[in-house]
């Protein structure tokens, strides 16, 4: 469903993505997971155009996404700090987006909206709402559409127990209506449930891709946590991947 | 398109600014009317507030209003729409309040007290420095990294147009002052748009009869049709390339 072909950033001195090579299909769950500043938002971003690559190709859904925008029509998207014009009203938003985005009222998720109760909230201002209320109208509209591929940016950062579980089971329910989803998150215990890939990056390089069984088959470790802990101190030397995660850290040593 | 500017223009009045800029120029407007007992002479008063403040309100309100709707652009990004459809929103937004603006303020007097040739010279002229003014706006706040190099930017350019092109104008004219220049200051006039602006009421007053030589010159070439249609299709060249080059980099900006 998106495929990404040797795709490369660079902001200045800081080389945001190196060569990313990645194909993510329908029925995915993917975790983007990677110390701060390894790329992961950037290439989430790179995926909805808001940052321009400078080289590399991205597809969704077997089309290059420069030129017609109306791929991101199929794209939900949480980003991690949502930021809303001030002055627009919570309910002016999501009239707004509906608006732009054509979609008929009956075709809408508002389970999230119910599940937040955001109406009640309809008639302030958004400047006016805390972080976490912010997070809720983010994630709120980036199911509204019903899209077919989900990208959320730290979606539980923020958000009290009660709702971050509500939208864990949402995800869930996306997750078997057999949807592409891909999430970051530092939380890895959150993912746990979630997740049927793992990509993990480091400093703009793609460590690996792999699904969740092999990585816990390789690591000997049943929580994502420890097995990403386990890839992070490059323990295990015998499984094939992590020799190659060692061989490409001593390259930047010599380097 | 239009949907897109209908929130711009909603977001734009209820900030109040443009409100408070309208009741400005028709209280002045108004004021030099009562004020002077010839219309003529108010024209002319009129004449160097439009070049003044005209501009440096537009760029101004442009400019800050940018970088205030940051969020909604970046927003609007994120959903099926190109990155030329959200810009030229906005454009067409800010184009029309200051527009409107500037035909209630001015435009009402004006067309009240002195309804002829001048008075529709001035209003033209308006206008157009409205429209090119905007359009150089963008230009600075696209290109301009952060919100105090963006003012600072519509500043200066400001300053540039509005007093420090005029002596260097005269400078060239002192120093060049044996040969004939008349056909060259037409040239020069039509790199700045104030000046332009200014040369083309101007002619359409009395007073030029006192300009001499080049006055009858000027006369002659800006009385004419020819003239209007070069000084119309000049002012249609400042307001389009502005805005193409601001298009062209905010294509390929990173948000």
């Amino acid at each position: 469903m998106i495929r990404i072909e040797n795709l490369s950033k660079r902001f200045k001195k800081l080389q945001a993505l190196d060569d990313i090579n990645a194909f993510f299909s329908t029925g995915q769950v993917v975790s983007l997971i990677g110390p701060n500043g390894s790329g992961k938002t950037t290439l989430i971003k790179s995926i909805l155009g808001m940052v321009k690559a400078d080289s590399g190709i991205i597809y969704v859904d077997g089309k290059k996404i420069n030129g017609d925008p109306s791929y991101r029509g199929r794209i939900g998207y949480m980003p991690q700090i949502g930021r809303y014009p001030d002055n627009m009203r919570v309910g002016q938003l999501f009239r707004m987006l509906k608006n732009i985005r054509k979609v008929p009222d009956a075709a809408l998720d508002t389970d999230l909206l119910v599940k937040f109760n955001l109406a009640s909230i309809f008639d302030k201002p958004m400047r006016t709402l805390s972080g976490g209320t912010r997070q809720k109208v983010s994630a709120a509209l980036a199911f509204y559409f019903n899209p077919e591929i989900l990208i959320l940016d730290e979606p539980t950062a923020g958000l009290d127990p009660l709702s971050s579980e509500i939208l864990k089971e949402k995800i869930m329910q996306e997750k078997r209506k057999n949807k592409l989803i891909l999430i970051t998150s530092h939380i890895l215990s959150d993912l746990d449930e979630l997740t049927t890939h793992v990509m993990y990056l480091q400093e703009g390089k793609m460590i690996f891709l792999k699904d969740i069984e092999t990585l816990r088959k390789e690591t000997g470790q049943e929580k994502l946590g420890k097995a990403i802990a386990h890839v992070m101190k490059g323990g295990k030397k015998e499984a094939l991947w992590i020799d190659e995660v060692l061989a490409l850290k001593e390259t930047d040593k010599n380097d | 398109m239009l949907k897109l500017s209908r929130y711009v223009l909603y977001d734009i009045l209820r900030s109040r600014v443009i409100i408070t800029y309208t009741l400005f120029l028709f209280i002045v407007s108004m004021s030099l009317f009562q004020l002077e007992e010839n219309d003529s002479k108010a024209i002319l008063s009129l004449l160097n507030i439009v070049l003044i403040v005209v501009p440096l309100i537009g760029m101004i309100f442009t400019t800050i209003h940018y970088y205030n709707s940051y969020e909604f652009i970046e927003l609007m990004l994120s959903q099926p729409l190109s990155r030329t459809r959200i810009l030229m929103s906005e454009y067409g937004g800010v184009a029309l309040s200051l527009l409107s603006a500037f035909f209630i303020g001015v435009g009402v007097p004006v067309l009240l007290f002195a309804f002829d040739e001048t008075g529709l010279a001035l209003l033209f002229t308006g206008g157009a420095l409205t429209l090119v003014f905007t359009s150089i706006a963008f230009l600075a706040s696209v290109k301009a990294r952060d919100k105090a190099r963006g003012i600072g930017a519509a500043l200066l350019l400001w300053f540039y147009f509005a007093l420090i092109f005029d002596g260097l104008v005269l400078l060239i004219l002192f120093a060049f002052s044996d040969y004939p220049m008349e056909k060259f200051t037409l040239v020069l006039s039509a790199l700045n748009p104030i000046d332009l602006g200014r040369i083309f009421i101007m002619l359409k007053m009395d007073i030029s009869a006192l300009m001499g030589y080049t006055g009858a010159l000027y006369k002659d070439f800006f009385g004419s049709n020819t003239g209007i249609l070069f000084t119309g299709g000049i002012m249609l060249l400042w307001i389009v390339l502005p805005l193409w080059w601001a298009l062209k980099v905010f294509r390929r900006k990173d948000l």
